[in-house]
């Protein structure tokens, strides 16, 4: 352990306390945890998320992991994925889920939001082409009703499709019978949760809390 | 009377729809309190008249009694009149009718019901009634006596209250709302009622007689906000989802704090001291009253939850269960002193999702309306009652005392919101802004339930009870009257946000389920237990253990998605019948995107070449005219029916077996490429339409072969314009016909699907192609809340 902290000091902590948003103690916690998970490695890798019991209950297991390792969602403009995961890529993933300040402007709301929406954007498009399709859309439904048995597979396909419906009604309106919808795009996706308000309800109280009662047990 | 004279000479138009609604009310009022007047007066020498008419009545029976009677032969008596005997329901009845005529009232006048908050009106109303009574010199009745209110008219609203209480706000705020409820109302009582024996013992105000338990016993009573007035005010000013919660769960939640203050006050107000040890005991009351009015309400919900599950063959009386069990939980709560409010919605709450997943769709809506036509009828009896309680009422005023109380009540109120939202919003994400905390603040009504309490004073314990009674009913009137018709303008001036009337969309639900797994995710990487955490736990455990003991059949399997999609299914489907049969869509799925857009075109499409068919006219009259006549029949047969026995509703019991062919179905539809079309591009007469629904009757209803009595057109399966959906259509017939007997009672013979052939195309086997996408195309006769005239057209097939 002392030979891994020595490398990061607190200057290099509050480089990237400035870049994230987070504040020092709760890196400090997040280390913690990062170091647990990659069992003292400097990075982290799939197998060591997925080796995490209790996500074994979560139907969206697969997609979480990969959320952490989507180069998307590191602040690159690349789409792809990673193998291997730093400590400053996962406080960037998780910096998604920071809640909104108390005070903060209609800009930075708007910012705040964009950037919740993307990420979990970014989740359903597995292709990273920058649109949703039905297809897309359909395994994320799928996946979500995973765990329900047979049932949730067999209307999983009847919910998505009228879901696509609904994003192409009320994004295009009226349409040609010979027109194609093709997907999703991050604009209509922000048109359509537009009154979902994502931006309290994406978050964990731990990032806020104190870290007194942080329990960093498996 | 003045009120008669000003009838007769007023010379009003008697056109205009306002000013005879207005002639209406006045003449109803004037009438039920004759009624009523009447009815108290007469009874006194009824009662002693009876006394004697009833002997004499057994006697001319002949009765062995009585065998020194005399008897003389008078003329038979055609026509008499008895009142005693049928006095209190009849009385009782009259109450009800005119609470209910006066709320008819209101809403013919159509300018009032907008400024003036119809608690105000029904106060006035009950000031009328009672002035009337009490002109005709009778004596007011104790309406508001504490067991008719407690035992008859407060139970209804709360469970109306508690059995739609939406469940994910109130849990997610639930930290802010008992710190309302418990710290807000002790502070409350401790402020106002400190205050005002501090005011008392002032020189001068001639109240030094009243001792420091008493007030602090008013105090209690007068500083709990009333579940009853809340939702009668805040139901008109659609005030956003949060502060809803906020300031109703509040007022819920400080029944358990108002029972154990006011039982601790006045048990020892008599011994005139409160030693520390009460104080203990005291909280631990609390603990006691509140815990254990949740559990017993818990307990009773799981019963009725666990007798629903066994009532699929007697549909008829499944809403008594759940009105009885409700009812005994408030009951045995009351019983043994704990908080009735609470057992209540613990009840209601816990009874909900499971029960509704067993009952059927019209227990459903009966529940629903009865739930509401009893809390509506409740509450305005209430209102109406604290009027003429008013009246009624021995009065002691005292202007200090009074003014003293209002002025307390609404400081010690905003001191109180004030100071503990700045504590609570360190814990919350979502703080309370200034605008917020005004409305918690000016929303904390006061009602009848404070009334009431300070009915039940024993007059000898307290010798200042009817200077209490009258500091209550002025701070009631007060709150109801100033701020009740003062904050919906307040609303619109703050710009507080008003409820969203958007309809929960699918991709809502489908992103908040989402989002919940993905923070359970995130949070179980964090190593972090937190809040989704606990709740995923939970649910998991309630659907492992407690759906499959709770509900019937193999429903317990269904996650919420799913059900709240077949949810949005019912709705669309009886919207699509409302609207005429598809005219008009609803804006939910409009029409016009359809599958093929968003289908990735896998064959080239003959869409562009496809002509839509147009029947002539006459083949469309003959249409028509057999639809017509099959939609005849069924309405003759399904109107005869037996009491006991609800027509074998051939939706309720075929929902599964749908949901089964329906998944085969899609099965099927894997193997085929999809060409389905919405269909709506047609507008079509409400014949049409209904024929279009109507040839989906496979899905639902008992399709034998044809029998030779009703005229069917076949389907030309050959049609080549759409060999897909023909296909599935085919398949249905065949499933349908698979189908047994399944309902007793309705001959089904008749309900064929009718099958259409439209000369050589293959528009109405599209239509079954429509079938496919069921979100869109289900028509089913669920009656939701809003659908008034279900009852009147059963849903045809």
């Amino acid at each position: 352990m002392g030979a891994s902290q020595s490398v990061r000091t607190e200057h290099e902590f509050q480089d990237v306390a400035d870049r994230t948003g987070f504040s020092l103690e709760q890196i400090g916690n997040l280390n913690k945890r990062f170091r647990q998970l990659s069992k003292n490695e400097e990075t982290l890798s799939r197998q060591d998320l997925a080796s995490i019991s209790a996500l074994d209950n979560n139907p969206l297991r697969a997609q979480i992991i990969n959320a952490f390792f989507d180069k998307r969602n590191l602040r690159e403009n690349e789409a792809g994925t990673v193998q291997v995961i730093g400590f400053e890529e996962f406080l960037m993933v998780m910096s998604h889920f920071r809640p909104a300040a108390m005070h903060i402007t209609e800009e930075e709301r708007e910012k705040l939001r964009r950037e919740k929406l993307r990420f979990v954007f970014n989740m359903h498009d597995t292709d990273s082409d920058g649109t949703i399709t039905l297809e897309e859309y359909r395994r994320a439904v799928e996946e979500l009703l995973s765990k329900a048995g047979t049932i949730g597979q067999e209307t999983a396909k009847a919910i998505a499709d009228a879901a696509m419906l609904e994003v192409a009604s009320t994004t295009r309106g009226k349409m040609e019978p010979d027109e194609f919808y093709e997907g999703i795009t991050f604009e209509n996706f922000l048109q359509i949760l537009k009154t979902f308000d994502i931006e309290t309800r994406m978050h964990i109280r731990f990032l806020n809390m104190d870290t007194a009662t942080m329990r960093c047990g498996k | 009377m003045s009120v008669w004279s000003k009838i007769k000479r007023a010379p009003s138009p008697p056109h205009s729809p306002p000013s005879r609604g207005l002639l209406l009310l006045v003449m109803l009022i004037f009438l039920e309190g004759t009624v009523l007047t009447l009815g108290a007066a007469s009874s006194p020498d009824i009662s002693a008249q009876d006394n004697t008419g009833g002997h004499d009545h057994r006697g001319i029976a002949g009765s062995h009694d009585h065998t020194n009677y005399t008897y003389t032969k008078k003329a038979f008596p055609v026509l008499s009149l008895d009142y005693h005997h049928i006095q209190v329901p009849f009385e009782i009845s009259l109450w009800v009718l005119l609470a209910s005529l006066m709320k008819l009232g209101f809403h013919l006048i159509p300018r009032l019901s907008s400024i003036v908050p119809e608690s105000c009106l029904l106060i006035v109303v009950g000031l009328l009634v009672g002035g009337l009574i009490k002109l005709a010199g009778e004596e007011v009745p104790p309406v508001l006596d504490s067991n008719l209110f407690f035992l008859c008219l407060l139970p209804p609203i709360i469970l109306d209250a508690g059995y739609f209480l939406p469940i994910r706000p109130f849990m997610e705020n639930i930290g802010t709302i008992l710190m309302f409820a418990v710290v807000g109302t002790l502070w409350n009582a401790f402020f106002v009622g400190g205050l005002l024996y501090a005011v008392c013992q002032i020189e001068g105000t001639y109240l030094s007689q009243v001792e420091l338990l008493p007030c602090l016993l008013f105090g209690s009573i007068i500083s709990a906000v009333d579940p009853v007035a809340v939702l009668a005010v805040f139901e008109e000013i659609h005030i956003n989802e949060l502060l809803h919660i906020l300031v109703f769960g509040e007022s819920l939640l400080n029944d358990a704090v108002t029972v154990v203050l006011y039982h601790l006050f006045e048990e020892y107000s008599g011994a005139g001291e409160v030693t520390p040890m009460d104080v203990v005991l005291g909280v631990i009351c609390f603990l006691i009253v509140s815990l254990g009015g949740i559990a017993v309400g818990a307990i009773y919900g799981i019963l009725a939850a666990f007798t629903s599950r066994f009532t699929s063959h007697t549909r008829v009386i499944e809403p008594l269960f759940m009105f009885v069990y409700s009812y005994m939980a408030y009951l045995s709560a009351e019983m043994f002193h704990l908080s009735g409010i609470m057992a209540l919605i613990a009840c209601g709450a816990v009874m909900r999702p499971y029960v509704e997943a067993n009952i059927s769709h019209k227990s459903h809506t009966t529940v629903k309306y009865f739930l509401k036509m009893w809390s509506s009828v409740s509450e305005t009896l209430i209102f109406i009652f604290l009027g003429v309680a008013t009246v009624a009422g021995p009065h002691a005023w005292n202007w200090t005392f009074v003014s003293v109380t209002v002025i307390l009540c609404l400081v010690s109120r905003v001191i109180g919101v004030v100071g503990l939202t700045f504590i609570i919003n360190k814990f919350r994400i979502v703080k309370l802004t200034t605008k917020d905390q005004f409305i918690v603040a000016y929303g904390g009504l006061r009602g009848a339930i404070a009334f009431s309490l300070g009915y039940l004073l024993d007059k000898d314990l307290f010798p200042m009870r009817t200077m209490f009674l009258t500091a209550i009913i002025t701070e009631i009137f007060f709150t109801v009257f100033v701020q009740g018709m003062t904050i919906k303008p307040l609303v619109d001036l703050l710009a507080v946000k008003k409820k969203q009337e958007a309809k929960r969309s699918i991709n809502e639900e489908i992103h908040t389920q989402f989002l919940d797994h993905l923070l359970t995710g995130i949070e179980d990487i964090c190593g972090h237990y937190g809040h989704h955490h606990w709740k995923d736990k939970l649910n998991r455990f309630n659907k492992k253990y407690i759906k499959k003991c709770l509900i019937a059949g193999e429903r317990y399997k269904e996650p919420q998605l799913i059900a709240f999609y077949h949810k949005m299914e019912f709705k669309q489907a009886i919207e699509l019948v409302e609207s005429g049969g598809g005219v008009k869509l609803p804006s939910a799925v409009p029409s016009q995107v359809s599958m093929q857009n968003i289908q990735p075109k896998k064959l080239p499409p003959p869409v562009a070449e496809r002509a839509l068919p147009q029947f002539t006219k006459g083949r469309e009259e003959e249409i028509r005219k057999i639809l017509r006549s099959n939609l005849q029949k069924t309405r003759q047969r399904l109107r005869s029916y037996n009491r006991h026995t609800l027509v074998a509703d051939p939706f309720e019991d075929g929902w599964n077996d749908f949901l089964l062919k329906k998944q085969r179905l899609i099965e099927l539809e894997k193997k085929m490429s999809n060409y389905l079309t919405v269909p709506g591009a047609i507008p079509d007469s409400p014949t049409m339409c209904r024929a279009r629904l109507a040839s989906d009757p496979n899905a639902f209803y008992n399709i034998k072969a044809s029998s030779d009595g009703v005229p069917t057109i076949q389907v030309d399966l050959a049609s080549p314009q759409s060999p897909d959906s023909v296909n599935m259509l085919n398949e249905f017939s065949k499933e349908g016909q698979g189908l047994g007997q399944r309902e007793g009672g309705a001959d089904r013979d008749e309900d064929q699907g009718l099958m259409m052939k439209p000369a050589g195309k293959g528009e109405k086997g599209e239509e079954e192609g429509g079938n496919k996408n069921p979100g869109l195309m289900r028509c089913l006769s669920d009656p939701g809340p809003s659908n008034e005239d279900e009852e009147d057209e059963p849903f045809l097939p």
